[in-house]
């Protein structure tokens, strides 16, 4: 998808042309590796070409590691007989003619900086995220507003040109800077024909072939805003279901109850069905609609159906858990085989391995037991110790061959037997639980409610991370439970399930407990 | 191999008289040292010059043609010491590193040349690594030219001015017979540019012919009473000569107008962003032509009152714009206009701040705000009084998130940090030090492993008060690079001698990886002009340390959480040392994608491994990523409304290292990685093989698809 921009004046209403004010003044931020020394470079040799004096400098230190980094370069027509200009070594913030940005939070860091101007600045950048670690550790969604960001370059900006310049590179087998080069030649806002620009990348031969398709989708994008202009928007066709007749008709009838609730509620009842009839049966399904229904009877219009909404998709969620079957079963599918293939690239002529890595845990192995039997051997610590040793070590398996393939598959297979397992019942009975204690508040606050039933976003992860997501879960319920006659509890219960997904140890969500505890 | 080749720009460097030189500012100070006949260099790399070092390791044929002798040097203080064959012979010597850590390292030698004098130029390159993109300290290296008595040069940033400064410099140097230092700064040494350049000589006495014709002066060896001689011999010999040199040649250079009421001192590196800052107050034009007198110091020190006082005449007040804290240059001038009864007022610290870089919006509003005080009329209408109307623009500090330097994709040092951390989670926290290098990264998010780091080499020896033990040992982490800079003899023999109970962990990757990837005494790699191949471990058996534990594949988080855990626990007294080794990534997918290639190219067999996620197995807790921070790993939002957090996903830059799936299976975390190899041109019976297992494969899945109910999206 791409996107563009072109906000604020007309071209030419304020600004002087850069050929006549003298120095053209271009900074690049670029991330540490996606190759601002070569655009750089292409720049110069061009300028230089094109009868400029041109300068360009750089930091390059440990900050190439991942890290951002600051190109500069500056360029004046040089006339015969006249001195070199003095150029200036770093970007002055109110200062920067052209400003390009190799990622959409680095478009960021240059208007913070004061490198985007309305007055003079064009700022070209790529739309795509290279996510920082801050934003990616996050045991929630730490993911940055890109939206901030683009509001605040039209607001910053002279002119924006903005477009993912790093899938369009990928798609021509090149790479970002090659794109950014096309797009920079595509804004118009340098002194210099096409064709120069293209010479200049012909004269770095490697890889000159990609880079000049790179550069030629990217020009044609920074050049012609009406040929890309927005993407009609996409209706994702519904997925169809596929299966022995007997059981189509079944989920049809199935379909057609979720299709009748109220609009919001179908919404995600229908895919919240076909997560749990994939996960089990339609059987399954059935029960899904019936607990659905039970929660839809205790609700109403007035509250635009929100319980009902909520609880489409999280009862879904609680009830398609992450069991070995789920896992096995969704190792071995072929819809996986034919992802893994076109996503690695695997033609006919090549033979893809595929390991996979798992390290059951003694519990996981108790919970594919009956339901009686798994949990009195899980209270005998002897039993657990014995299967620790037998089972609990990292195991790699070639999924691409027969035997670890079969070992799946025939677990995968196993749903039958899942209803009677000791992980179905547990599962089964903190549903239930969980779903009570929210639909015991919806008389007194029905936000709460609600609340109460998002919380189950805590829940996700195997094995440690499982359980340190259950044990924030029933932290976060009980701190709710204090003080759930309040007013403003719904409120309280929302910043505790906001707290917990903040960091692993749950730091933050001490501290919210801590203020609860203050006043509760 | 280091990381960038200059093979093709060091052929330039045989450009001769009349021919013009287009490229950086470090091939440039090499092309000058070829021009004035040096005869030997050396040096040790770190940003900003870890580039000039690769340089000249890359010009290494044509220097030993010209008869130059070119040595890496072990660290600074044995690049400084080369020096020392300029002290009798008239032999011209270069050596370079960084300021001003590596001049830390280098004083020693640098205060016993200074104090003998010196016959033949000698010349210190020093890359100052100050301001927006340093690793270091921030700190200027002015002291040790104060302290030691040599001479400063810190020329305009412009490639004809850095050449012309390299031929003062060691014309200056054998007139005072005193060392000179070259600065450069950051973005000097890599600024682009051209510059005329002339002949390359040979040094007039090589250093081979040198040592046929063995000379020594007592007179010049650092022992009373000659040390007293010395300091005497600076004073009223060297110094009188620098100041006259400096003169008479005018290596200081002043623009502008012969009167007005104000002036500029500046230091030469800050030239270009003077004048910026004069273009955009009207005060300047294109090429520099000023209205503000300027008087610009290409030599920092010494200092000439004289001079300073011609320029200061009939002026009412000067502004010294000078980088860095302390203000030298200010408190000298301050001094030269008080001992001199003057009545110009001196501006400096005030107008510009103490500290910090002096980027162009600080030049700007100093300079303006000096002039709004001294001589507003100079300053056009605009300025005196602005009458802008900015849109306010967002604040996005709280949106854009901060991107510290991290490890590259597929570093092996991610999984040794991985398993300390997985280590701390059974141990508790342990009191770890750290040294210089890229290992300093494990200190950041996800890994925050690592407190205080002492310097280069330097960490086990920052755990010595730690020496004696305690309920838990003291962990310190250390570089091969930074094992071979210092670390032998200043930590680990101080381990042994002490017999320390620390666990020290060397991160071997192959290089001096954070410099650019030189090679090192361990280094895997043929060399042919340097020794490699000699291991850390035997280095340490010779000096006594027994409890040696070495790792060959780092990227197993499972033993090296397994050795650590042993190293912590062992009842072995004396120190217990762990090398964990595995090469650098970004030098191993150098040399081996092209090979690749290549390979498959030609048909051959090759496995080309890469690491996935199956998104409706993750489930978006982030786990792997605490235990990563890969750049291929990354996150992505699906397209479900019934999933909340984004899942992880892994992009085409991965190399397929394993860490992803060894940290899943040592920490126990999820079955959603799984690795795939594409067999390039694999044989035919493998082939044969694989087409028979797909068919029961597929055999067995579209018999189960077709028993059960699934949904798909057909495109």
């Amino acid at each position: 998808m791409t996107l563009r921009e072109t906000i604020g004046l007309e071209p030419d209403a304020r600004q002087t042309d850069p050929r006549l004010s003298g120095i053209i003044k271009l900074a690049i931020l670029a991330v540490g590796g996606q190759g601002g020394g070569v655009l750089t470079g292409w720049i110069e040799d061009l300028a230089r070409a094109q009868g400029y004096a041109a300068q360009a400098t750089s930091v390059a230190g440990v900050s190439q590691r991942t890290g951002a980094t600051v190109y500069y370069v500056e360029m004046a027509p040089l006339r015969p007989g006249d001195p070199v200009p003095v150029f200036s070594l770093m970007p002055a913030p109110g200062d920067v003619d052209i400003m390009i940005t190799a990622e959409m939070m680095e478009a960021g860091r240059a208007i913070i900086r004061g490198f985007v101007t309305p007055d003079r600045t064009t700022l070209i950048t790529s739309t795509h995220r290279a996510l920082a670690v801050s934003e990616k550790m996050v045991p929630g969604d730490g993911i940055a507003s890109s939206e901030e960001v683009m509001a605040a370059a039209g607001i910053a900006a002279r002119r924006v040109i903005a477009a993912d310049f790093d899938a369009l590179a990928i798609q021509s087998g090149s790479v970002i800077s090659a794109s950014l080069f096309g797009a920079l030649a595509g804004a118009g806002v340098l002194p210099f024909p096409r064709e120069a620009f293209e010479t200049a990348i012909k004269a770095g031969g490697k890889g000159a072939e990609a880079s000049l398709r790179a550069f030629g989708e990217a020009f044609d994008v920074a050049a012609n805003p009406a040929s890309e202009a927005a993407p009609a928007a996409q209706s994702r066709p519904e997925p169809k279901a596929q299966g022995p007749a007997r059981l189509i008709a079944e989920w049809e009838r199935l379909a057609a109850r979720a299709s009748a609730l109220p609009a919001p509620v179908a919404e995600l009842a229908l895919p919240g069905l076909r997560k749990v009839v994939e996960f089990q049966d339609a059987a399954y399904g059935a029960e899904y609609l019936d607990r659905l229904g039970g929660v839809l009877a205790q609700d109403d219009a007035a509250n635009g159906w929100a319980l009902s909404r909520e609880s489409a998709k999280y009862i879904a969620n609680a009830m398609a858990y992450d069991d070995i079957i789920r896992v096995a079963d969704l190792k071995t599918c072929a819809r996986r085989f034919d992802r893994i293939r076109s996503e690695m690239g695997v033609n006919k002529a090549n033979v893809l391995h595929l390991t996979e890595f798992f390290h059951p845990r003694a519990a996981e192995i108790v919970g594919l037991f009956p339901a009686r039997l798994g949990a009195r051997l899980e209270a005998d610590p002897k039993w657990m110790a014995r299967l620790t040793r037998w089972f609990d070590r990292g195991r790699r398996l070639r999924t691409d061959r027969l035997p670890a393939f079969l070992t799946l598959h025939i677990l995968g297979g196993l749903k039958g037997w899942r209803r009677r397992t000791l992980r179905h019942a547990q599962e089964q009975a903190h549903l239930d639980r969980w779903l009570q204690t929210a639909l015991s508040e919806v008389a007194r606050n029905y936000d709460l409610a609600v609340e109460l039933i998002r919380c189950r976003r805590l829940i996700k992860g195997y094995s440690d991370t499982h359980a340190r997501g259950h044990s924030k879960f029933d932290r976060v319920l009980a701190a709710t439970a204090r003080i759930a006659a309040r007013k403003d509890a719904a409120d309280w219960c929302r910043r505790l399930r906001e707290a917990a997904l903040q960091d692993e140890e749950g730091k933050a969500l001490d501290g919210a407990i801590r203020t609860i505890d203050s006043f509760a | 191999m280091a990381e960038r080749s200059f093979k093709a720009e060091v052929e330039h460097l045989r450009k001769g008289e009349g021919d013009t030189f287009t490229g950086e500012g470090i091939l440039a100070i090499t092309k000058a040292l070829l021009e004035n006949g040096v005869g030997y260099v050396g040096g040790y790399q770190g940003a900003p010059i870890s580039h000039l070092m690769d340089v000249l390791a890359d010009a290494e044929d044509l220097m030993a043609e010209l008869g130059i002798r070119f040595e890496a040097n072990a660290n600074e203080a044995a690049a400084a010491a080369m020096l020392a064959a300029s002290v009798h012979y008239p032999i011209r010597g270069a050596v370079t590193f960084k300021g001003s850590v590596g001049v830390n390292v280098a004083s020693d030698a640098l205060a016993n040349l200074a104090s003998s004098g010196v016959n033949g130029g000698a010349l210190i390159i020093v890359g100052e690594d100050y301001g927006e993109g340093s690793s270091i300290m921030q700190e200027r290296s002015h002291a040790f030219a104060m302290k030691s008595q040599f001479w400063l040069l810190d020329p305009r940033p412009n490639l004809p001015s850095i050449v012309k400064a390299v031929k003062d410099g060691f014309e200056l140097s054998e007139a005072s017979n005193t060392p000179v230092m070259l600065i450069v700064r950051i973005r000097s040494c890599h600024v682009t540019g051209s510059f005329q350049t002339r002949d390359n000589q040979r040094p007039k006495l090589s250093v081979r012919d040198a040592l046929s014709n063995p000379q020594s002066d007592f007179a010049r060896v650092v022992l009373p009473p000659m040390s007293y001689a010395h300091e005497q011999d600076k004073i009223s010999n060297r110094w009188p000569n620098a100041e006259r040199f400096i003169r008479e040649r005018q290596l200081n250079e002043v623009f502008g107008p012969k009167t007005a009421p104000v002036g500029i001192v500046l230091q030469g590196g800050m030239y270009n962003g003077v004048i910026r800052a004069l273009q955009r107050l009207g005060l300047a034009d294109l090429w520099g032509n000023t209205k503000v007198p300027l008087y610009v110091l290409n030599v920092t020190y010494p200092l000439i009152s004289s001079e300073f006082l011609e320029f200061c005449a009939g002026k009412d007040q000067v502004l010294v714009i000078e980088e860095g804290q302390p203000e030298f240059i200010e408190q000298q001038l301050s001094t030269f206009l008080y001992r001199a009864g003057s009545s110009v007022k001196l501006r400096g610290k005030g107008p510009l701040p103490m500290a910090g870089e002096y980027t162009g919006q600080v030049m700007l509003d100093g300079i303006a705000a000096f002039l709004k005080d001294a001589a507003p009329q100079m300053l056009p209408a605009l300025v005196r009084a602005p009458n802008e109307d900015r849109p306010a623009i967002p604040d996005l500090t709280g949106t854009v998130p901060i991107r510290p330097p991290g490890f590259c994709t597929g570093c092996p040092e991610r999984p040794i940090f991985a398993a300390i951390k997985l280590v701390q989670k059974e141990t508790g926290k342990l009191q770890i030090s750290a040294d210089i290098g890229c290992h300093l990264f494990g200190a950041l998010p996800p890994f925050e492993v690592g407190g205080a780091t002492m310097g280069y080499g330097l960490s086990p020896a920052a755990n010595a008060a730690f020496d004696g033990g305690g309920e838990r040992r003291p962990v310190s982490i250390i570089g091969d690079g930074g094992f071979w800079h210092n670390g032998l003899s200043s930590s680990f023999t101080n381990m042994a001698f002490n017999r320390s109970d620390g666990v020290a962990v060397i991160v071997d990757n192959y290089y001096s990886a954070a410099t650019g990837g030189q090679d090192v005494m361990s280094s895997r790699a043929d060399n042919p002009t340097k020794a490699t191949k000699h291991p850390i471990a035997k280095a340490l058996k010779g000096i006594g340390i027994d409890w040696v534990r070495q790792v060959d594949r780092t990227y197993d988080v499972g033993r090296m959480r397994d050795v650590l855990r042993e190293a912590l626990t062992t009842d072995t007294p004396g120190p217990k040392v762990i090398v964990a080794s595995s090469e650098c990534m970004l030098n191993r997918q150098r040399r081996e994608k092209p090979l690749a290639q290549k390979a498959i190219e030609e048909g051959r067999r090759v496995e080309a491994p890469r690491f996935g996620v199956d998104e409706d197995v993750c489930t978006g807790d982030h786990a792997c990523i605490r235990l990563s921070g890969c750049p291929s790993l990354s996150l992505k939002k699906l397209d479900d409304p019934l999933r909340d957090d984004p899942v992880a996903s892994i992009d085409q830059s991965c190399v397929g290292c394993g860490n992803c799936g060894e940290v899943a299976d040592a920490a126990v975390l999820c079955p959603s990685f799984y690795r795939a190899d594409v067999v390039h041109n694999p044989s035919r019976w493998e082939a044969r093989m694989a087409a028979f297992r797909a068919r029961v494969i597929g055999w067995l899945q579209s018999r189960r698809a077709a028993r059960r109910l699934t949904f798909e999206v057909r495109p």
